[in-house]
């Protein structure tokens, strides 16, 4: 598969993909720490891609998403935003509100973290 | 690069804006935190007002002037 395909699929196929410079364990860059951070209070479960493992993957999921810069929420294969807007949400609530609906209510029960390759 | 040049842009691309802001969050003239309060996002998406400010900066976005942008968009206060 080309990375299109696979950052397509694991768009596709995940409840939450964070794509981040560097992984959950070790985040390489202040604002995919803030979307982590955002994303841990909310309880979700995330997927991560560390886009430095590659220029290329940062090149082709910004031509998917048409969204300039890292890092880049997916929930249930649809763009949510950088850190700005994921940290915006999550403060008033509305991340939670978005995450129940597209996820269930049970969501939380299901918080993990996870990182996977492209 | 200074925040004038990028206030410019975001006038041109919001001219009715009532709030917009540059501020240089570290001083070194690469890390910026613009806010842009326009009629015109009223009604859009968080992720729809972020495209339509990263658009107004693509090109020092693209040529890597901008290395960081933090954005705080809303519609008609």
């Amino acid at each position: 598969m080309t990375y299109s395909e696979k950052i397509r699929s694991v768009i596709d196929d995940s409840d939450v993909v964070l794509f981040m410079k560097g992984t959950p364990a070790f985040v390489m860059c202040g604002n995919s720490d803030r979307a982590l951070q955002a994303l841990r209070r909310a309880g979700a479960p995330v997927t991560a891609v560390d886009v430095l493992a590659d220029p290329a993957i940062r090149q082709e999921l910004s031509a998917i998403s048409g969204w300039p810069t890292i890092p880049q929420v997916f929930v249930r294969g649809e763009l949510v935003g950088g850190a700005d807007i994921v940290e915006e949400l999550e403060a008033s609530g509305d991340l939670e509100s978005t995450l129940r609906e597209k996820l269930g209510d049970d969501y939380a029960a299901r918080r993990d973290e996870k990182t996977v390759a492209v | 690069m200074s925040t004038e040049p990028l206030r410019t842009l975001l006038q041109t691309a919001f001219p009715d804006a009532t709030e917009l802001d540059v501020v240089d969050r570290t001083g070194g003239g690469d890390h910026f935190q613009v806010v842009v309060t326009a009629p015109s996002l009223d009604g859009l998406s968080l992720v729809e007002q972020h495209r339509r400010v990263y658009q107004a900066l693509a090109e020092p976005l693209g040529d890597g002037t901008i290395h960081e942008l933090r954005i705080k968009t809303k519609g008609a206060a």
